[in-house]
């Protein structure tokens, strides 16, 4: 029965999550872009609320409690509301974890999923993006080859987050034998493995509070029981499902952050004698503002859904992160000509906003739901 | 829970719905679309027969409260959807309590309702219609002229009115009524506006016209001029005390509150025909929509698709929000507003991509495509255009009256 309801238990999470991206998250976004570096206190704050530990299985560690996108999207959206750098770091473990926990072998499990349910942050990662314009996940330009128990793996990756300091990357690359999505294989690399070369820490436009790495593979050598989900391999294209569906969550929370603070603006800021709010060229950019956060938001849910029922959500995903990223990019941009000369100048984080707005058209892989 | 699947109770309705439109709506889309102001008197009243029978099938009021939760919003929703997918001309037309029954299930006591719906049970086929639209006014509905002066134990009203939806049916060609909005006194403003219920032929009351359109052709949208036309006192519908603030308005846009998701839903319906249509000739022309593979990759042509179809979505989803919130007895005056805003532009861009993209098909009155595309402009203007809705928004997003923000 169609209803819009989050359940009492995924208000209580998303209302715990919204006070800390408010009160722990928010105060630290500027400093935090304008230094490049965030404060290790945040992320242990942040990983004491559960958010990766919980739905991994008791058995390794966690709570065991149900693994929901939906969840995940609200809990995103909060997350990412407070800043996109900060949420991106403290959700980055699950790049690891979420993919072993549904499709990984029993050895992977009790191999890998401890290590992302104690008490201490530990970062993981996963290589998805490769540094080309043509990128495109179902024909990614790295590849493994099988060869005598091991796969090989070679090629360039970028947008890696946490990528010196992971546990693990999971490294995504062609295999042979099959096409589009289904060739692709994830590698589980503990941090240190030879041949798996952390060039340096990219910088980019936005993002400047987190730390991603270009890393290039050269002949790396990988036993054949660290490719997930074994000889079957993974199931790449659900994976990415579960991710644009994160980053539409994202890329909501974003646009929230920045057309709240344009709305606040624009009721205190005067002109000719009234608040600009006032003015209907402005109202109505607000208006619009408000509608598309809205719309995306309720394509995203249903997204997620979709995946929750575990029905293939492939259109639905794919559908609401591409809106997602143009409405993003939209409201961001608005949210600085709403701001006018002050929306440019660094005091004020729509311009921040707007540089992270920017990435979600070529994010792909930074979050699991 | 947050959920998106229909219940079963009005996945059936939406079902046989979707029959009646397919089989008894499409076959004759064309020939009432250009056969302007003719009645297709077979489809009428197999469609009042059949909401005799089937309390699903009737839109606008007069239904009995059920025990429980309400579902009436979203079912009007999914079945508003699917009939105009068939054709929101022929839809509009059905005979039913329609925007005037709306409008006396808003503003109207408990004994008004049933004295004026009650006639919506059996019978000869009816229309009720709804009468706001001056000459002079037509989305700033407090600046009616229309008045209404008390003459003893009746109510006399003078005024114009155009843009009546099945007004001709519903004042004159049935045994129905039209809701008239008019002042009582004009010095109050808005506090002063009251809706009036005229039965047909009641005189005084004459259709003087029915318009030419653009589009849904089908149903017949009226002049009706009043001229000391004289109703009983309590055929006012409220009370007909003059409270300062908004009190008599508030009627009105009670009424728009449940009309405009319905509004947005017809839109969708037609949307998605033309997105089918689309998609089937697309897929005979061998053009595959390519899920999933590196946005930078796409056709143009796929890229509009995709952004058709995401719109219409996105439509339909806040539009099955307002309508949940009206069953749950949520006000829902903000997310109403953000459904007929999004649905009324998406589908005429909608439309009007779809007629591009298949170009001579598009454009050729042998196929429906650009009869939906004149068909969905109308919920770009009607139950407050698009400009209104957006207004109405940023109002409630910034809390400002309409003094504030006009």
């Amino acid at each position: 029965m169609v209803s819009f309801q989050p359940s009492e238990e995924q208000q209580l999470i998303r209302d715990t999550v919204a006070a800390f991206a408010q009160e722990q998250i928010r105060p630290r976004a500027h400093p935090a872009d304008e230094s490049g570096q965030i404060p290790s206190d945040v992320i242990q704050q942040g990983w004491e609320l559960g958010l990766v530990q919980s739905a991994i299985p008791e058995a390794h560690g966690g709570a065991g409690d149900t693994h929901s996108a939906l969840t995940g999207a609200l809990v995103a959206e909060e997350l990412a509301w407070g800043d996109l750098s900060i949420a991106l770091h403290l959700l980055a473990p699950r790049l690891v974890a979420y993919p072993v926990m549904e499709m990984g072998t029993p050895q992977q499990k009790e191999r890998i999923l401890a290590a992302y349910a104690g008490e201490k942050f530990c970062a993981g990662s996963a290589a998805v993006v490769e540094p080309r314009f043509d990128f495109d996940l179902a024909e990614l330009s790295a590849t493994a080859k099988r060869s005598n128990g091991s796969y090989v793996l070679n090629g360039s990756k970028c947008f890696v987050p946490l990528g010196a300091e992971a546990a693990h990357v999971l490294v995504y690359a062609r295999t042979d034998g099959r096409e589009g999505y289904e060739s692709v294989g994830g590698f589980l690399l503990d941090k240190g493995t030879p041949g798996l070369k952390i060039v340096e820490r990219e910088k980019n436009m936005g993002l400047k509070a987190l730390e991603t790495n270009e890393i290039v593979l050269e002949n790396c050598r990988v036993p054949a029981e660290n490719r997930l989900g074994g000889d079957k391999g993974c199931d790449f294209a659900k994976l990415m499902d579960y991710s644009r569906v994160g980053l539409a969550a994202m890329a909501v929370g974003v646009a929230r952050a920045a057309y709240e603070y344009a709305r606040e603006y624009a009721k205190e800021r005067r002109a000719f004698g009234v608040a600009i709010a006032q003015k209907q060229v402005i109202a109505f950019m607000l208006a619009e503002m408000a509608l598309e956060i809205d719309a995306t938001r309720l394509l995203t849910w249903e997204a997620a859904w979709k995946l929750d029922k575990g029905e293939d959500a492939t259109r639905e995903a794919y559908l609401a992160k591409n809106y997602a990223a143009n409405m993003v990019l939209k409201v961001t941009d608005n949210a600085v000509q709403v701001l006018g000369g002050h929306g440019y100048i660094r005091e004020h984080p729509v311009e921040l906003w707007l540089r992270n707005g920017r990435g979600f058209a070529t994010f792909e892989g930074l979050v699991m739901l | 829970m947050i959920d998106f699947e229909i219940s079963p109770e009005i996945e059936n309705t939406r079902q046989m719905i979707h029959m009646v439109a397919e089989q008894a709506m499409r076959p004759i889309s064309r020939e009432y679309d250009e056969r302007e102001h003719e009645k297709p008197w077979d489809f009428l009243n197999m469609m009042w027969n059949a909401s005799r029978s089937q309390s699903a099938v009737t839109f606008g009021g007069g239904r009995e409260k059920k025990a429980g939760p309400s579902i009436r919003h979203m079912t009007s929703a999914v079945t508003i959807e699917e009939l105009s997918w068939g054709d929101a001309g022929l839809y509009l037309s059905i005979p039913n309590p329609g925007l005037g029954g709306a409008a006396v299930a808003a503003a109207g006591t408990p004994e008004q309702r049933e004295r004026f719906l009650e006639r919506f049970k059996d019978g000869e086929p009816k229309w009720a219609a709804m009468a706001i639209t001056e000459p002079g006014c037509g989305s700033d509905s407090a600046a009616i002229t229309s008045t209404a002066v008390r003459d003893g134990d009746y109510w006399v009203l003078n005024g114009t009115k155009i843009f009546v939806t099945s007004g001709l049916m519903a004042a004159e060609k049935s045994d129905g009524f039209v809701v008239v909005w008019a002042t009582v006194d004009r010095s109050a403003g808005r506090a002063g506006i009251k809706a009036f219920v005229v039965e047909r032929g009641t005189p005084g009351m004459t259709v003087t016209g029915v318009e030419h359109k653009l589009g849904i052709r089908a149903s017949d949208t009226a002049a009706i001029v009043f001229e000391d036309c004289r109703v009983p006192l309590d055929n006012l519908l409220g009370s007909p005390e003059v409270k300062q603030g908004t009190e008599g308005f508030k009627g009105v846009m009670a009424t728009f509150d449940a009309t405009r998701p319905a509004v947005a839903a017809s839109a969708i319906g037609i949307g998605r025909a033309a997105l089918e249509f689309v998609r089937e000739a697309l897929d005979k022309g061998g053009v595959k929509i390519r899920y999933g593979i590196s946005p930078r990759k796409l056709t143009a042509m796929e890229r509009d698709f995709m952004d058709m179809e995401a719109n219409l979505q996105a439509a339909r989803l806040l539009t099955w929000r307002a309508s949940w919130m009206m069953d749950e007895g949520m006000r829902n005056s903000l997310e109403a507003s953000m459904a007929k805003a999004k649905a009324g532009l998406a589908v005429t861009q909608v439309t009007q991509k779809a007629v591009e993209l298949l170009g001579p098909l598009g454009y050729s009155r042998k196929y429906l495509l650009e009869k939906w595309m004149r068909d969905a402009k109308i919920n770009d203007i009607f139950e407050g255009t698009q400009q209104i809705n957006m207004m109405i928004i940023a109002r409630r997003i910034l809390g400002y009256s309409s003094k504030e923000l006009s």
